[in-house]
C-alpha cells in the first residue's frame, strides 16, 4: 500500500466520503457489454446454480439449474450460457480494419470492436475460468456427448479467463477491481471486496451516510451477496426446501434466485455508470486495440478448428506467457502513471519522479565530437521534490515521451536540487530544434525513470527443444489434452 | 451420565467468566484461530473461557454472519463416508500412492462416533491404542487426542491417522475443496495446514506422555481432497513444519491468560444470560486487537470493528503500515497537515505524510 493510497483512505473516513484514486478512467468502458453474475452451489466444486446474464440493464435473463449435482443438468447450463455468450461474441465480427505490419509491407485484419464481459468480483472471474476448464474438453459424440456450443463456450470462457490476468485488458473486467482502482473508500479492503459495501461507500443511496449505506450491505438478508458463493441461510432455509424435492419447481426456484441476484445486477450497471463520468484516460484506446487483436486471433484460431487450450501449459508455453504478462504489467504501470498526474503523484513521492521548472536551457547545443555532430540540447531543473537518481540515467517526460534526458549532474542548492539534463530525440531531423521540442526557462517539467520505449519480448526455443532443466521436451503433444 | 471431561474447567479464574453456561468445545480449527491473531487478548480469554462467542454477538447487538450452507456440509460428510467405507478401501488406495503403504499389514480401527459422551472413552482407547506401537494399525479413525491450550485440556479429533511401513505415524486430514488440475484454493490449502498441525502436535504430546519418540509423527500431513470436478479422491502430502513452530509459539504466549482472567476485576462476566449493558461493560475490560481478517475468523469481530472504527488497524495492516504506524486515523491526518509534532519515531512517516498530503492537493485542487 502507497502512502498515497493509505493516505486517501484515512481522509475518506474521516470525510465520511469515497476519495479519487484517479482522474481518468484507466480501462475501456463498452458501449454494450455482457454482464454475467454467476452463483454455485455450496461444496460442489464449482457447479454453477444460476446466473443473471445480459445486454440490457432492464432485460436480464435468469439461467438456472435445477439439479446442481446433475451433470446433464449442468451441461445443458453451459448450452444456455453458451446461447447467450456465443452470439454476442459473433456480434463483433462483421466488420474489419487493415492493420498494416511489418513496416507497412503487409497487412493484417482485425475486427473493428471486441466483446466485453462484466462480472462482479475476482471470485466470478475464477468461476468463469474454472468452468471453461469443466467444458471445453467435453466430447459432442459417445456416451457423454454435450451439444457443440459447451466445448466451444468452454474456450471462450478460458480465453476470458486467461485474458483477465494481463495487466489493463478490458475484455473481462470485475466491478470490485474496476471501482477499487479508482477510488479509495474508507473501509479495509476486506470488505470493498463486497461489491454492496464498496458501492455503498461509492454511491450511497440519497439520505444514507456511507457508513449506514456500508452497514445495510454486509446484512445478507437486506443485500444479498455478488456471488459467486450463496448466502448460507437463503441455501438453508430458501433453496433445500425447494431443491432437495426429485421434481423442483424450476419456475419458482428462477422466482427466488432472480430476487437473490437482482439487487447485484443494478450494483453492476451503477458501477458502470460510476466509472462513465471519468474521461477516458490518454492510452486505452491502444490497449483495447490490443484486445481487438486478442479477440480476432483467438476468433480466427477456433474458426480454423485450433485446439482447445492446454490443461497446463508446456514449460515453453508457459515460460513465454509469463514473460507477456510481465511485460503487459509494467507498460500497463508506466503507461497509468504517464496518463493521470495522481498516479504519477506516487512515482513522485518516493523519487522516480520530480517536476521542476527549467532555470536554465541551451537549445542549440551541438555535440560534435562524434563523426557526426548531433543536436543534444542541455537543461536545467530546479526542484524541491525528492530525486533519486544519479548521473546517467535516462529520464522521459510524459509532456514529451519520444525524447530522452540523460542526466548529467546533480547539485544541491538550499532546499531544492539542480538537475542538468542532455536531450536527445523527438526535436526534429536538424541540427536546428523544432520550435517547443525543447523546454524553455520558466516552464514545469516532470521527469521519471520510467519509460515507455519498446521492450522486446523474449526468446524462448521451440517446444521440441526445451532444455533437460525444464523437464525436457514434452513426451506427446497428446498427454496434456487427455481428459 | 457421567459429565464429559471438557465440562471440568481446570482454572476457576475462567469458569467464572462464563456464568452458569455451558463451555463451548475448542477444535482444531478454533485453534488455529487463535494463531491468526495472537495479540488479542480478548479473543485468548474468550476462548479458553469457552464463551459461546456467537450468542456473546447476538446477546450485545453485533450478530455475525458465520452460517454454513448445508449443501456444503451434506457434501464434506457424504466425501469423508466414501473413503471410510468398507474399511477405507478407497482411503487406503490413495494413500498407498502418497505414504507407500505396506499393503498386506493394512488394518482399520475405528475407535469409536463422535459424540459429546464418548469422549473420554474414546481418549483412554486412543492412548491404549498407541501406548504399544508395535501393533498400530494402518488406519486410526476417530481417534481422541488432547492439547493444552491456555491452560485448559482441550479434546481434539484428527480425521484420521495413518501409519507408514517404516513406523511412521502421518495425520490424515479430510476436505471436501477440490483440487483440479494439481491446484486448490490458496487459504483453504493453508487452513488444513494449520489445522493438520494442531493434530500433529497433539499426537506428539501423547507419544511423549507415552513415553515414545514423539519424532515418530511425521510433520508430513496427507491431505485428501476431490479430483477435478469429481468425487474421485486424491492425496497429497503437505510439509506443516512452519506451521507447527508459529502454533507452538503461539501456545506459549497463551499459556498464561488463566493468570489474565485472574486478574480482571470481580464483575467482569461474559454470562450471555447478563442484561447487554454489563456484557459491553465487561468487554471493555478485555483489550480486543481488530484487524479485518478478524471479520473472516472470529464470531465477536463485527462489535471490535465497531470498537475500533477511527484506528488505522480498522483499515488493515498495510494502510495503518503506510501510515507509519499511527494509531488513529484522526493522528495519521494530523501529521499530514503538520498540525501534530511527530515524536521522533513518526517523523520519517510524518514527512512523507506531509509530501503525500501536498501532492494529492495540488493535483485534485
Amino acid at each position: 500500500m502507497s502512502t498515497l493510497t493509505a493516505l486517501a483512505r484515512a481522509q475518506a473516513f474521516a470525510e465520511g466520503r469515497a476519495q479519487p484514486l484517479a482522474t481518468v478512467r484507466h480501462l475501456h468502458l463498452h458501449a454494450r457489454p455482457l454482464v454475467l453474475i454467476p452463483y454455485t452451489m455450496a461444496g460442489e466444486p464449482n457447479a454453477p446454480l444460476a446466473a443473471m446474464v445480459g445486454t440490457e440493464r432492464d432485460d436480464p435473463q435468469v439461467l438456472v439449474v435445477a439439479q446442481p449435482r446433475n451433470r446433464d443438468d449442468r451441461f445443458a447450463f453451459a448450452a444456455e450460457l453458451a446461447e447467450v455468450l456465443l452470439p454476442y461474441l459473433e456480434s463483433f465480427t462483421g466488420e474489419t480494419e487493415a492493420v498494416a505490419i511489418d513496416r507497412g509491407r503487409d497487412v493484417r485484419y482485425r475486427y473493428t470492436d471486441a466483446p466485453q464481459l462484466w462480472v462482479p468480483n475476482p471470485g466470478g472471474v475464477d468461476f468463469l475460468r474454472l468452468f471453461g476448464r469443466s467444458t471445453r474438453f467435453r466430447s459432442t459424440e459417445g456416451e457423454y456427448a454435450v451439444p457443440a456450443t459447451v466445448p466451444l463456450l468452454g474456450r471462450w470462457l478460458t480465453f476470458f479467463g486467461n485474458s483477465a490476468e494481463v495487466a489493463g485488458s478490458s475484455l473481462l473486467l470485475t466491478a470490485v477491481q474496476a471501482l477499487s482502482s479508482h477510488w479509495a473508500t474508507g473501509q479495509s479492503s476486506a470488505e470493498d471486496a463486497q461489491l454492496a459495501a464498496l458501492m455503498g461507500w461509492l454511491d450511497p443511496e440519497p439520505g444514507r451516510t456511507v457508513f449506514e449505506a456500508a452497514a445495510a450491505a454486509e446484512d445478507p438478508a437486506v443485500t444479498p451477496p455478488a456471488g459467486p458463493a450463496t448466502d448460507p441461510g437463503f441455501d438453508n432455509d430458501v433453496l433445500a426446501p425447494l431443491i432437495s424435492v426429485a421434481e423442483p419447481d424450476v419456475a419458482k426456484l428462477r422466482e427466488v434466485l432472480r430476487e437473490q441476484l437482482l439487487p447485484t445486477w443494478h450494483l453492476m450497471w451503477r458501477a458502470r455508470d460510476l466509472l462513465a463520468q471519468l474521461p477516458e484516460a490518454g492510452r486505452v484506446a491502444s490497449r483495447w486495440d490490443g484486445d481487438r487483436d486478442a479477440f480476432s486471433a483467438f476468433w480466427l484460431h477456433v474458426a480454423e478448428g485450433g485446439a482447445p487450450q492446454p490443461r497446463r501449459d508446456g514449460a515453453v508455453a508457459a515460460a513465454a506467457r509469463l514473460s507477456r504478462l510481465e511485460n503487459a504489467a509494467s507498460r500497463y504501470a508506466v503507461q497509468r502513471a504517464f496518463d493521470d498526474p495522481l498516479i504519477m503523484a506516487e512515482y513522485r513521492l518516493v523519487g522516480a519522479a520530480f517536476e521542476g521548472e527549467v532555470t536554465l536551457a541551451k537549445a542549440d547545443r551541438v555535440d560534435d565530437t562524434g563523426r557526426r555532430p548531433v543536436l543534444r540540447p542541455r537543461i536545467m531543473v530546479r526542484t524541491t521534490e525528492t530525486v533519486r537518481v544519479e548521473p546517467g540515467a535516462v529520464l522521459t517526460s510524459p509532456a514529451r515521451p519520444a525524447q530522452k534526458a540523460t542526466v548529467i549532474s546533480l547539485q544541491p542548492s538550499g532546499a531544492a536540487v539542480d538537475v542538468v539534463l542532455e536531450l536527445s530525440g523527438g526535436m526534429g531531423r536538424k541540427l536546428v530544434a523544432e520550435p517547443g521540442s525543447v523546454p524553455e526557462v520558466g516552464e514545469r517539467v516532470l521527469l521519471t525513470t520510467l519509460s515507455e520505449a519498446y521492450r522486446p519480448g523474449g526468446a524462448f526455443p521451440e517446444p521440441e527443444q526445451t532444455p533437460w532443466t525444464h523437464g525436457g521436451p514434452p513426451s506427446s503433444s497428446l498427454e496434456a489434452d487427455e481428459q | 451420565m457421567t459429565p464429559a471431561p471438557h465440562q471440568r474447567n481446570p482454572d476457576p479464574a475462567l469458569d467464572r467468566l462464563r456464568g452458569d453456561t455451558p463451555a463451548k468445545r475448542h477444535n482444531a480449527r478454533t485453534i488455529a484461530a487463535l494463531t491468526g491473531n495472537p495479540g488479542c487478548t480478548r479473543r485468548a480469554v474468550l476462548d479458553a473461557a469457552g464463551v459461546d462467542k456467537p450468542r456473546l454477538a447476538q446477546t450485545i447487538g453485533f450478530p455475525a454472519a458465520f452460517g454454513q450452507s448445508r449443501f456444503a456440509l451434506a457434501r464434506g460428510n457424504a466425501f469423508e463416508a466414501m473413503l471410510k467405507d468398507d474399511g477405507g478401501k478407497l482411503l487406503l488406495e490413495v494413500l498407498r500412492e502418497v505414504l507407500d503403504l505396506d499393503v498386506p499389514e493394512v488394518g482399520y480401527d475405528d475407535l469409536g462416533e463422535d459424540a459429546d459422551d464418548t469422549l473420554s472413552a474414546r481418549h483412554a482407547r486412543t492412548r491404549e491404542l498407541f501406548g504399544r506401537p508395535e501393533v498400530f494399525s494402518a488406519l486410526v479413525d476417530h481417534p481422541l487426542l488432547t492439547l493444552d491450550v491456555a491452560g485448559q485440556r482441550v479434546f481434539l479429533e484428527p480425521d484420521l491417522v495413518a501409519f507408514q511401513v517404516e513406523g511412521r505415524l502421518h495425520v490424515v486430514e479430510i476436505k471436501s475443496f477440490a483440487i483440479v488440475d494439481g491446484q486448490a484454493d490458496s487459504a483453504k490449502v493453508s487452513a488444513a495446514a494449520v489445522q493438520a498441525a494442531v493434530y500433529v502436535l497433539a499426537l506428539r504430546k501423547l507419544l511423549a506422555s507415552l513415553g515414545h519418540d514423539p519424532a515418530l509423527v511425521s510433520h508430513d500431513v496427507v491431505l485428501v481432497c476431490p479430483r477435478d470436478f469429481s468425487l474421485t479422491p486424491t492425496a497429497v502430502v503437505i510439509d506443516v513444519r512452519k506451521q507447527l513452530a508459529t502454533l507452538q509459539r503461539q501456545l506459549t504466549r497463551l499459556a498464561s491468560v488463566g493468570d489474565l482472567a485472574a486478574e480482571l476485576p470481580p464483575g467482569v462476566s461474559f454470562d450471555v444470560t447478563l442484561p447487554p449493558a454489563d456484557l459491553l461493560a465487561s468487554l471493555d475490560r478485555v483489550e480486543a486487537r481488530y484487524a479485518p481478517e478478524c471479520l473472516s475468523a472470529c464470531e465477536l469481530a463485527v462489535y471490535c470493528r465497531h470498537e475500533a472504527a477511527g484506528s488505522t488497524a480498522a483499515l488493515g495492516r498495510p494502510v495503518r503500515d503506510a501510515l507509519g504506524g499511527v494509531e488513529t486515523v484522526a493522528e495519521a491526518l494530523a501529521l499530514a497537515a503538520g498540525t501534530r509534532e511527530p515524536t521522533p519515531e513518526q517523523a520519517e512517516a510524518a514527512t512523507l505524510l506531509q509530501a503525500a498530503a501536498r501532492l494529492r492537493a495540488e493535483i485534485l485542487s
